[in-house]
């Protein structure tokens, strides 16, 4: 349904130009869950923002095609792509739920207005009957609707936010940090709404976070993305069985699991690079406890390492 | 085995402003329960986590315990000393002894002064050194601990100079300066990344070790607090509903809370089993608390009137091991 080929985004700002995404690549079918995961400054949000063609104004996409059913994005007026892509299509849900609901108006007329933007054709009558079914959808009474939102706690907030992006029925639902700020139980709340959704609205869903362990709990397909390239891709059980990339091995046993053994926690030495000038070959190698040579020079490409599973890295194959 | 700070009863209401008119025609006042009624003590080297959803009161208890807000009810001991009503003069002394790391490494540190600054500033507040030589030794070891290496280089650096992860090293090692007898750190690593809690964390722990300070970490991440603590109190609404060590809360979860929570917790493993979450709605107005257990209202093993009605009181129910629950309480 969507097949990004070599997205390469960059920012241009005073000291040059940002090379937030570089040639990405990755397909999401319909019906499917895709995790984007990496560290903060690796370009995840920039790829949600260029799917949506939403970029600030000091970002571009140089090149690279984002097609939606064999249309590319990229190439749409602004026109087309509001009526044809935004919401209808794609729908992203912004990080921190708390603070992208307008507070001055009720969550009723911030839904019917989306849905009047972006379907003219609606009356004001139908968008509301309609903003009462998706707050059934996800789990909020529709008398509700009327309230404002600081009347909601954070969760609730977080379902209307949801329920904004289903307004007009897209095909795949973009959640940038679904789960930051919110506490663990209205977390699991949330993670488990959208797995429902995604079964019952046989949704494609693209979640952007850096916790892998809600990626875990929701998709079955991961991007691991480091410093604006992917670094690994693939299901996501065979990458957490033998994830092959040495920043993907580093970044899962990071992750403390509850139920494991105590231990000592590892993590990753140094920083992220600075992508104004992103470092020589591979991005990950003055990281990379196994970097040779070859990982200075060459900028490994994203091949098959087995079915389902891209690499980029010298090492592998 | 010595025990470093110990809270009894402990209680903190926030009043809450209502405005003139209203204050004066509403009979009684509203207070926000924040903390209700909170026992526990902390031993030497040891690493106590408090865990719980926000609003749960971990915060203000980590406050309590360093009296850097007063309780409204209750006592606090530091090395055996009742020091609930000392003078601020007097717990001037006490302060190179109790240390706090706060959350955010992007508020906590003074944008205009060096990171030499920061960390040398407990030491010349409460005149803990004889000398600048001394002060300067002082914060050099400590930068080291804490990996700031070499410590020329960063003691003249701005907080803006360096990274989000070193922000928090360069808080831990502001607290770790005076080589104080009991720390709070609320929620160190939530603001950072992933790839870099680890290793602030492991770096608290080794400092823990060797300094052999009482810890209290505050956190709501129980994955992190299971491999990072000795023992975990869970918090619901101001009250503590189960204390033991972090395997007989994690492995033998008694509180029907206690084990939502652990359910709750993401698992970066996708063949694991996946639990259904069984707890509805959020944490209540801690204004007013549900009578009865605090729990009750959202409690998926409730037996009836009793929870309703009763406070459960926190009991030990073997091997230190303490619950506050009807479920466990019964026939006691």
């Amino acid at each position: 349904m969507l097949d990004v080929q070599n997205l390469t985004t960059y920012y241009t700002t005073m000291r040059g130009p940002v090379r937030a995404v570089e040639d990405v690549n990755f397909q999401v079918e319909k019906g499917e869950a895709m995790g984007l995961a990496g560290e903060s400054g690796c370009g995840k949000t920039t790829i949600a923002l260029s799917l949506l063609r939403i970029l600030p104004f000091n970002g571009k996409i140089i090149r690279g095609k984002i097609l939606l059913k064999e249309k590319d994005i990229v190439q749409l007026s602004d026109k087309r792509l509001r009526e044809d892509v935004r919401w209808k299509s794609i729908s992203l849900i912004f990080q921190g739920a708390m603070n992208a609901l307008n507070p001055v108006y009720n969550i009723e007329n911030q839904i019917v207005e989306a849905i009047r933007i972006h379907e003219p054709e609606v009356s004001k009558k139908e968008a509301r009957e309609r903003v009462g079914k998706l707050f059934e959808m996800v789990g909020i009474e529709a008398a509700r609707a009327k309230n404002y939102p600081h009347e909601f706690s954070g969760g609730m907030r977080q379902r209307a936010m949801i329920a904004m992006a289903l307004a007009s029925n897209p095909d795949m639902l973009i959640a940038d940090e679904p789960g930051t700020a919110l506490d663990v139980i209205v977390q699991a709340q949330v993670l488990k709404l959208l797995n429902e959704l995604k079964k019952s609205l046989n949704l494609a869903i693209i979640m952007i976070t850096h916790d892998l362990s809600l990626i875990t709990e929701t998709c079955e397909k991961l991007v691991i993305m480091y410093a604006g390239n992917v670094a690994e891709s693939g299901d996501i059980v065979a990458m957490h069985k033998k994830p092959l990339h040495p920043y993907t091995q580093d970044l899962i046993s990071a992750f403390p699991n509850i139920h494991a053994k105590k231990r000592r926690m590892t993590s990753i030495p140094g920083s992220p690079p600075d992508l104004l000038q992103p470092p020589s070959g591979c991005r990950f190698h003055p990281r990379c406890k196994y970097a040779k040579d070859v990982c200075r020079k060459e900028t490994p490409k994203l091949k098959e390492a087995g079915k389902n599973h891209y690499v980029a890295c010298h090492l592998v194959g | 085995m010595s025990t470093i700070v110990k809270a009894e009863n402990l209680k903190k209401y926030f009043p809450i402003k209502l405005g003139f008119f209203r204050t004066l025609l509403s009979k009684s006042e509203l207070y926000v329960r924040a903390v209700d009624g909170v026992s526990f003590e902390i031993i030497k080297g040891e690493i106590f986590g408090l865990a719980g959803e926000s609003g749960s009161g971990k915060t203000t208890t980590g406050r309590l315990l360093l009296r850097l807000i007063e309780p409204t009810e209750g006592t606090i001991y530091f090395q055996g000393k009742d020091i609930t009503h000392l003078k601020e003069s007097q717990m001037r002394l006490l302060r190179r002894k109790m240390q706090i790391v706060f959350q955010d490494p992007y508020e906590s540190l003074n944008p205009r002064m060096t990171v030499g600054d920061i960390v040398s500033e407990p030491l010349r507040v409460l005149e803990a050194t004889q000398s600048d030589t001394e002060t300067e030794e002082r914060v050099k070891s400590t930068l080291e601990d804490v990996e700031l290496t070499p410590p020329e280089e960063f003691m003249f650096r701005y907080p803006h100079e360096v990274s989000g992860g070193q922000r928090q090293r360069v808080a831990v090692a502001r607290a770790f300066v005076l080589t104080p007898d009991f720390i709070v750190a609320d929620e160190p690593v939530s603001m950072l990344d992933v790839s870099i809690r680890a290793e602030i964390l492991d770096l608290m722990y080794r400092l823990v070790e060797k300094n052999k300070t009482a810890f209290l970490y505050i956190t709501h991440d129980l994955a992190l607090a299971r491999h990072m603590c000795d023992r975990l109190g869970i918090m619901y609404l101001g009250k503590m509903m189960e204390l033991g060590t972090t395997e007989q809360v994690v492995y033998e979860p008694l509180h029907p809370y206690t084990k939502a929570l652990i359910d709750a917790v993401p698992v970066p493993d996708p063949t694991a089993k996946r639990v259904e979450v069984v707890i509805k709605g959020e944490i209540p107005s801690p204004v007013n608390p549900p009578p009865g257990c605090r729990f009750h209202t959202r409690c998926p093993e409730y037996i009836g009137d009793i929870c309703r009605t009763k406070e459960p009181p926190l009991i030990d129910v073997g091997k230190n091991h303490l619950v506050a629950c009807h479920l466990h309480s019964k026939g006691k």
